[in-house]
């Protein structure tokens, strides 16, 4: 909502600067966005006319004008604008005027021809951003008056950030009126009286939605003529307002609901046939509008139609077959009030807005429909003269405005200060709301023009508003002191994070949805999530994992020429028909495990490395990894994740395949874990420890490449042999003395008992069970 | 005796020439070893007779205590200085860099949301979640937001199906936590949402925490108590100006949008705070009684406050971040800075 503050202080004059008023709307709710003014600073100019033109003796490009300043001797004036011509009216600054950007005009002697002031083009003025030659002023503008007097330039604009609810305030009357309410003085309301009816003639209104329009007024007016020019102060209004002149009749429609909030049409009637029907559109009904476009309709789509056709989309826009144009000299002007409801959603589906939808699907008064009849008529016989019809009023059943109780003491529960009923009765009629008090209890009938208010609460909120939010104290609360219990059982996901920054891990945020190419490509996922309206085409599809998101992170990074990139990431992850949606933790390495360093040799980041920064994300849980191929990895370097025996997520080697699609040069080590497997965690429990010192020995053995480590350790544990309290594998070896496609591995195992220490015997008994069991895996003893 | 002096002598000079630990053992031993010239003079005592012995054998004690006691400052002074030239040799270069992993470092928005949650915890608001993909019914219709409503189209809203969305905003998690705990309630859900919108300000994908307290004496002049409260606390400014202004949620009523003086300029206008002074931070209100409704909370009974906060709007003012998009670009150059 834009309008002229000149024109709200017609209506209402607070004792507020400009910048106090726009504090005072914005502190009551109607967020001023910009307060600006219509003109910049600038003085001394005034309305000329050109009497004579005569060329510069000594210049090619430069005339001598006679100017007329509305003083007895015309001045001097050395102008060098290809477009001056006499008789026409132009802005004169005179000597000693001061222009925007602090330029002083004065006497000036312009190749040996004395000037005694400029002509203005608008841009010098700062009025446009460019201009051809100088400012033609309309032919009526009074020579000699101030050019700022003249065409009002001593003015604000207001631009108001409207919220929903407050359709009561998209209107001149309506800003007033809150004004009013809000820093008090007289409302200077508009007084519309109606018009005398000099033609009989109506036209029949049959309404065949009755819920969606509640009420409809109509009239005939004959004889104008169209091309009558809008007044200039409307004109001003209307601009000021944010709308374009169009012509004679359709800027009064306008005006009046800049002016009253109500939206008007007005339909040429040489061009209707019968009378007027308001129904529901047939589905597949088409309409050109009178912007040009052609809509087709569903049977939602209210619409107001002749005998033969339609006319207009009702309470949206116009049809283009029905307009009116400077040629029309008989219109049947339409006022009506149709419910948020019908219209609401409708234009949006059609892809239009227009200021009658933007106020019917909020809600417009329904107590002014006649009024605004009245005012646009009288406005039309005023400036493009004719006579007026009778209004034919058609109505059902309007809005119900039932009172809401107000409790005085709901008010002081809600908003935690006091206000007594004396109060409470002045802020309501501030408000102008209608009401009956019964002891400290209100019964307040909500206005016509507001469809915010329904509930007590609404109440409540105007009351605040009113009151001001400023005046109610900052408490703190006063409440039960209460521990917040945080189980022992769950680690928070802080402590994850942290532990992954200790190793040398930076987060990430990525998007959550991707290109369907990475889905596909990286985790085999022909049927993600998709968004029906995506932003394009790169963010179309859900992730189903992370993993994209960290690839993209790479890529960014690997452009930037970043050689060493280790990040991560948490966030939920989508899949399937019925969305499961899980939280994951997924990191990803790239380059040198060490930054590159004086005291560590340079190697690569390989499976193991990201391994252990798993292990330790579990710890104290153990894992176990089962070699599984993923689309994303090298089929030799993929494992699934096992905690408890429940997989609970992935890690691998990035596939050369990808490295060479993203154009990545080294390797890329991922991986991937559900976040609530991460977080569960046992409370501890500790059990007798050890005074005896341990045992040690070590089993080195033999085994086929195949043979996992995994599974020897697996093995031994399994068989309970006594006494072993630790077990490990130390040392892995390939190469001389063990033989082609076998490899060695060297598991160190501990011995110990609770209650003594051990003898030998004991040791050797367990020893010798291990070595069973793991020949029994088709491992060969070292010796 | 004049002789016993003269070894005496000798001995302390070449002892103090001696550089080397083991010559210094050679050089012992030519005075206190078996055939040192001392041991050579004790072993004549039993030449001498009984009136002198005592007396040369107390002056040959003497010396060969002299030359001991010589021997043990030299033996030390040598360890000694053989330790220094060790610990010289050994000295490092303290300046060369530490080896091994460097550190990693939590997001800005992480960041920001931890210290968020942290402060909300400790007045005893506990952390509430829901999902990211939600019913058109939890993010709109159950919020007081029916179809059509004009409050819908101020949502941008990515459609997943005819009845699901991406949410919108945190809002939902309310409904849900009210549907399953009864109250007195106190929650926080951070949470990521969408919006179909992307430009400068703009992402689509953002950060929010939503806030609900409910119990039988939450009021409006608390909800702007523990707001201010939290402000104040999150940029570590007791005088920092906040002001709330009436506005609109379709869940809240009433509802108010709260503004904090800027913190870039301390209010006096600025290119961050579009010159007013004020930056827009955070919409609340009180619990709409259509929102208690429909999850079969009494209002008479139960008020409550909501608020919702936008979070990379908070670390853009916290850390002077300029450009929202950063946060989301992945760039270590640009996440480094948080570490």
């Amino acid at each position: 909502m834009k309008f002229s503050e000149n024109w709200l202080r017609s209506w209402i004059n607070p004792e507020l600067s400009s910048h106090e008023l726009a504090h005072a709307l914005t502190m009551a709710g109607l967020e001023v966005e910009a307060l600006e003014s219509v003109a910049p600073a600038f003085n001394n100019v005034v309305v000329a006319e050109v009497l004579e033109v005569i060329k510069h003796p000594n210049a090619d490009r430069l005339n001598v004008c006679q100017v007329n300043v509305g003083e007895a001797a015309p001045l001097n004036i050395v102008c060098g604008a290809p477009n001056v011509a006499v008789g026409m009216k132009v802005p004169c600054a005179r000597i000693g005027a001061v222009l925007p950007g602090d330029f002083v005009i004065k006497q000036a002697m312009v190749r040996n021809v004395d000037s005694f002031g400029m002509l203005c083009s608008a841009k010098e003025l700062g009025l446009a951003e460019e201009s051809q030659g100088l400012w033609l002023l309309p032919e009526d503008a009074p020579v000699g008056a101030g050019l700022r007097e003249y065409l009002e330039l001593d003015d604000m604009l207001f631009t108001l950030k409207l919220t929903p609810n407050r359709s009561d305030c998209l209107s001149m009357a309506g800003v007033a009126r809150e004004v009013a309410a809000i820093a008090g003085g007289t409302l200077n309301a508009l007084q519309v009286y109606p018009v005398q009816s000099s033609l009989t003639e109506t036209l029949a209104v049959n309404i065949d939605a009755p819920e969606a329009c509640r009420l409809y007024c109509g009239r005939i007016v004959r004889g104008m003529n169209s091309a009558a020019a809008t007044p200039s102060w409307m004109m001003r209004r209307l601009e000021r307002g944010g709308l374009r002149s169009i012509n004679a009749v359709v800027d009064i429609t306008n005006y009046v609901m800049l002016e009253l909030g109500q939206p008007l049409h007005a339909f040429d009637l040489a061009k209707l046939a019968g009378g007027i029907a308001v129904r529901y559109a047939r589905s597949g009904e088409e309409l050109a509008l009178l912007n040009g476009q052609s809509v087709t309709l569903q049977d939602d789509m209210l619409v107001v139609a002749d005998d033969t056709r339609l006319l207009a989309l009702a309470g949206i826009m116009g049809g283009a077959a029905s307009s009116v144009e400077t040629a029309t000299r008989d219109v049947f002007l339409e006022s009506a009030f149709f419910v948020p409801d019908a219209i609401v959603g409708k234009a949006r589906r059609l892809t239009i807005s227009t200021d009658s939808s933007y106020r019917f699907e909020r809600g417009v008064d329904f107590a002014a429909t006649r009024m605004a009849l009245e005012r646009a008529t009288q406005l039309l016989l005023e400036i493009c003269g004719g006579q007026a019809g009778a209004i034919n009023e058609v109505h059902g059943k309007l809005p119900a405005r039932d009172a809401i109780l107000l409790r005085t003491s709901r008010v002081k529960r809600v908003l935690g200060i006091v206000l007594d009923a004396i109060q409470i009765t002045a802020l309501l009629q501030r408000l102008q709301f209608k009401f009956e008090q019964q002891g400290d209890d209100f019964h307040v009938t909500p206005p016509s023009y507001r469809f915010d208010i329904s509930l007590e609460v609404d109440l409540i909120e105007e009351i605040a508003r009113i009151a001001g939010y400023d005046n109610i104290p900052a408490q703190p609360p006063q409440t039960a002191a209460l521990m917040v219990l945080q189980t022992e059982t769950q680690r928070p996901v802080s402590r994850l994070r942290q532990l992954m920054v200790a190793r040398d891990y930076q987060e990430t945020i990525s998007y959550a949805f991707l290109d369907a190419e990475v889905e596909r490509d990286l985790c085999a996922n022909t049927t993600p999530v998709t968004l029906k309206n995506p932003i394009s085409s790169q963010l179309a599809v859900m992730r189903s994992s992370l993993l994209g998101g960290l690839i993209g992170a790479l890529r960014i990074n690997f452009a930037r020429k970043q050689s060493r990139v280790r990040l991560f990431e948490t966030g939920v992850c989508f899949t399937g028909e019925s969305y499961a949606q899980r939280e994951r933790f997924a990191g990803l390495c790239y380059g040198t495990q060490f930054p590159e360093q004086w005291g560590e040799t340079a190697r690569s980041v390989d499976f193991y490395d990201v391994k252990a920064d798993i292990e330790a994300l579990f710890a104290p849980a153990l894992l176990s990894f089962l070699a599984s191929p993923h689309p994303a990895s090298h089929p030799g370097r993929s494992a699934q994740i096992f905690l408890h025996g429940q997989m609970v997520g992935w890690v691998g080697e990035l596939h050369p395949k990808w490295l060479q699609q993203y154009g990545i040069s080294q390797i890329v080590v991922w991986f991937e874990v559900e976040l609530d497997a991460l977080i569960s965690a046992d409370v501890p429990h500790a059990s007798e420890i050890s005074k005896f010192p341990p045992v040690r020995r070590d089993l080195a053995v033999v085994v086929d490449e195949s043979v996992t480590a995994q599974s020897l350790l697996d093995a031994m544990l399994g068989s309970n042999t006594s006494y072993v309290a630790e077990l490990a594998l130390f040392d892995l070896y390939r190469g001389k003395g063990v033989g082609d496609g076998k490899k060695s591995l060297a598991f160190r195992v501990l011995l110990q008992d609770t209650q003594k220490t051990l003898i030998d015997s004991e040791i050797e008994l367990s020893i010798a069970r291990l070595v069973a069991v793991l020949q029994q895996h088709g491992a060969q003893l070292r010796i | 005796m004049q002789e016993l002096e003269k070894i005496l002598d000798e001995a302390l000079k070449q002892f103090a020439a001696i550089e080397q630990a083991a010559e210094l053992e050679q050089v012992k031993a030519r005075y206190l070893g078996k055939e040192g010239r001392l041991t050579v003079l004790l072993k004549g005592l039993g030449k001498l007779s009984a009136e002198e012995r005592p007396a040369a054998g107390v002056r040959i004690n003497q010396v060969k205590q002299g030359i001991e006691s010589a021997l043990q400052q030299r033996r030390e002074a040598l360890q000694y200085s053989q330790l220094q030239l060790k610990l010289k040799a050994e000295a490092l270069d303290v300046t060369l860099p530490g080896r091994g992993l460097g550190c990693g470092g939590l997001h800005p928005v992480t960041r920001t949301l931890e210290r968020i949650e942290s402060l909300f915890h400790s007045l005893g608001f506990t952390v509430a979640s829901g999902p990211e993909i939600e019913s058109d019914f939890y993010n709109f219709t159950a919020l007081n937001i029916p179809e059509n409503h004009p409050a819908r189209a101020m949502h941008d809203t990515f459609y997943v199906d005819q009845k699901h969305v991406l949410r919108t905003h945190t809002s939902p998690v309310q409904i849900r936590y009210m549907e399953n705990n009864a109250p007195p309630l106190k929650i926080i859900a951070p949470g990521r949402v969408y919006r179909c919108d992307s430009d400068v300000t703009h992402s689509p994908m953002f950060h929010q925490v939503e806030g609900l307290w409910i119990d039988e004496d939450v009021n409006f002049s608390m909800l702007k108590g523990v707001l201010s409260n939290f402000m104040q606390c999150f940029f570590e400014r007791d005088d920092l100006q906040v002001r709330f202004r009436p506005s609109f949620f379709p869940f809240t009523e009433p509802s108010a949008e709260m503004d904090i003086q800027c913190v870039q300029c301390n209010g006096k206008g600025c290119r961050v705070c579009s010159h007013t002074g004020w930056l827009e931070v955070l919409g609340s209100g009180m619990v709409h009684p259509n929102v208690l409704k429909h999850v079969n909370i009494d209002s008479e009974k139960y008020l409550g406050f909501a608020f919702g906060l936008g979070v990379e709007r908070l670390a853009m003012l916290r850390y002077s971040v300029a450009d929202l998009r950063l946060f989301y670009e992945g760039d270590l150059q640009f996440l480094k800075q948080f570490n």
